[in-house]
């Protein structure tokens, strides 16, 4: 059990600080973000996964098992006393496991509510003040000079282009950034974000978790930014970006928090389509799989065998 | 075939296009829905339904001291648009730079129009 704890506990601190920070700071992502995206989605998995596992691991210590730990607590949760062999440190190992999980879960779902009752109200305001532009299904232009472009996702999409940003694009730009956010719907950029942004209001306090948003939201752009080229080419969706800077698409998801790219952002973005690095070998492409495999099997694994 | 939604904007579009209240009859007369009919406006308890509706979602709001009730527009399509844009402004990390890029494509006499609307602002 105490091996198993400090396992889980180790897994915990590496996920929680070291490995974000290297990760956050690595080359490589801009080359293939799509990986990079899933490894960021199994480190925060993994880590609320083993910072819970070893907190279940050390409070049910006693029993030696979750099922016979839960047995024995259950029973007495409401009416009390505890079990003898629980002492204080089990017991709030285990009361701080069901709080952390609970907090996750809540803010989880209440991040979730509020981008969708903010969304519901953009739909609103969409139907009734933009109209369809010609050619391209399922976006809109907003009679507003200021140039900016962003998507509705969820069950309902949409994508919204200003009449500034139409008139100060070329045709071809135009499309490029049309893909761009098609791009983000397509692949449901709002879910792999919501965890994150979830993560970062549960933990405010939590240094990586600004930084981990951050890095996934440059991510998301990247790929919609190869979504936009393969449709475009490179040259075009520079010149889309270029003229229209880092302002004009402030994330795309309709719904306030979280983290809009910005300049630095572009920059990095900028930097990969202009002189885009070598495709990642597969060598290192199975490596990072294999790594986001352990992350998240390993305190699974540690869980499911303490369960019965 | 309208739809509700549509028939929620062309109400919206009668109302904004009006300086006074309406009735749901006068609205009624205003709106045309082409069927396979031909032309016809639609009944008198549909767009009492839409106005419903609208009055839900902060479009519009009614007056109900008197018979029958007259609904006029809340804000106007501008204000809305304003709505719209503010919230998506309010996410970017670099507001100041898509107000300035705006500007940048601003025309001359655009310029003397915003500068004199910001003297008129600083003054008030």
């Amino acid at each position: 059990m105490g091996a198993v704890a400090a396992l889980l506990g180790a897994l915990a601190v590496a996920l929680a600080w070291p490995i974000p920070v290297a990760l956050a700071r690595a080359a490589w992502p801009a080359r293939a973000p799509g990986l990079a995206l899933a490894l960021w989605q199994a480190i925060a998995l993994g880590g609320a996964l083993s910072m819970i596992g070893c907190l279940v691991v050390i409070g049910t210590t006693p029993d030696g098992s979750i099922v016979d730990a839960a047995a024995s607590l259950l029973p007495h949760l409401l009416t009390g006393p505890l079990p003898a062999e629980f002492g204080v440190i089990d017991v709030a190992a285990l009361t701080l496991a069901a709080g952390l999980a609970v907090h996750l879960l809540l803010n989880v779902a209440a991040t979730a509510a509020r981008a969708e009752r903010e969304r519901r109200r953009q739909h609103q305001l969409i139907q009734m003040l933009t109209n369809p532009l010609p050619g391209e299904p399922g976006t809109r232009v907003l009679a507003h000079p200021v140039p900016l472009a962003y998507c509705v996702p969820g069950l309902r999409t949409a994508t919204v282009l200003t009449e500034g940003l139409v008139a100060a694009l070329s045709r071809d730009e135009l499309r490029a950034v049309v893909a761009h956010e098609r791009t983000h719907l397509d692949q449901l950029h709002h879910l792999v974000l919501l965890s994150f942004r979830a993560w970062h209001s549960a933990l405010p306090w939590f240094p990586i978790a600004n930084r981990a948003e951050r890095a996934v939201t440059v991510l998301t752009e990247m790929l919609a930014d190869d979504g936009a080229r393969r449709a475009t080419g490179p040259a075009v969706l520079v010149g889309a970006l270029t003229l229209l800077g880092s302002s004009a698409e402030p994330g795309a998801y309709a719904d306030t928090g979280g983290i809009a790219p910005d300049s630095e952002m572009l920059t990095a973005r900028l930097d990969r389509l202009e002189t885009p690095g070598p495709e990642l070998g597969a060598f290192a492409r199975s490596a990072i799989v294999m790594a986001a495999v352990l992350i998240v099997a390993i305190p699974l694994a540690a869980m499911l065998a303490i369960v019965g | 075939m309208a739809n509700l939604g549509d028939l929620e904007r062309s109400v919206m579009e009668q109302l904004w296009a009006s300086d006074a209240t309406l009735t749901a009859n006068e609205l009624r007369d205003r709106l045309t829905l082409v069927g396979d009919a031909g032309e016809r406006s639609p009944a008198t308890t549909t767009v009492l339904t839409v106005l419903a509706r609208l009055e839900r979602k902060g479009f519009v709001s009614r007056t109900r001291d008197v018979r029958p009730h007259r609904y006029r527009a809340l804000l106007s399509r501008e204000e809305h648009t304003a709505e719209l844009m503010h919230e998506v402004l309010d996410r970017s990390s670099d507001r100041d730079a898509a107000l300035a890029r705006f500007i940048g494509t601003a025309t001359a006499h655009e310029t003397a129009t915003l500068r004199r609307l910001l003297d008129e602002l600083a003054r008030n």
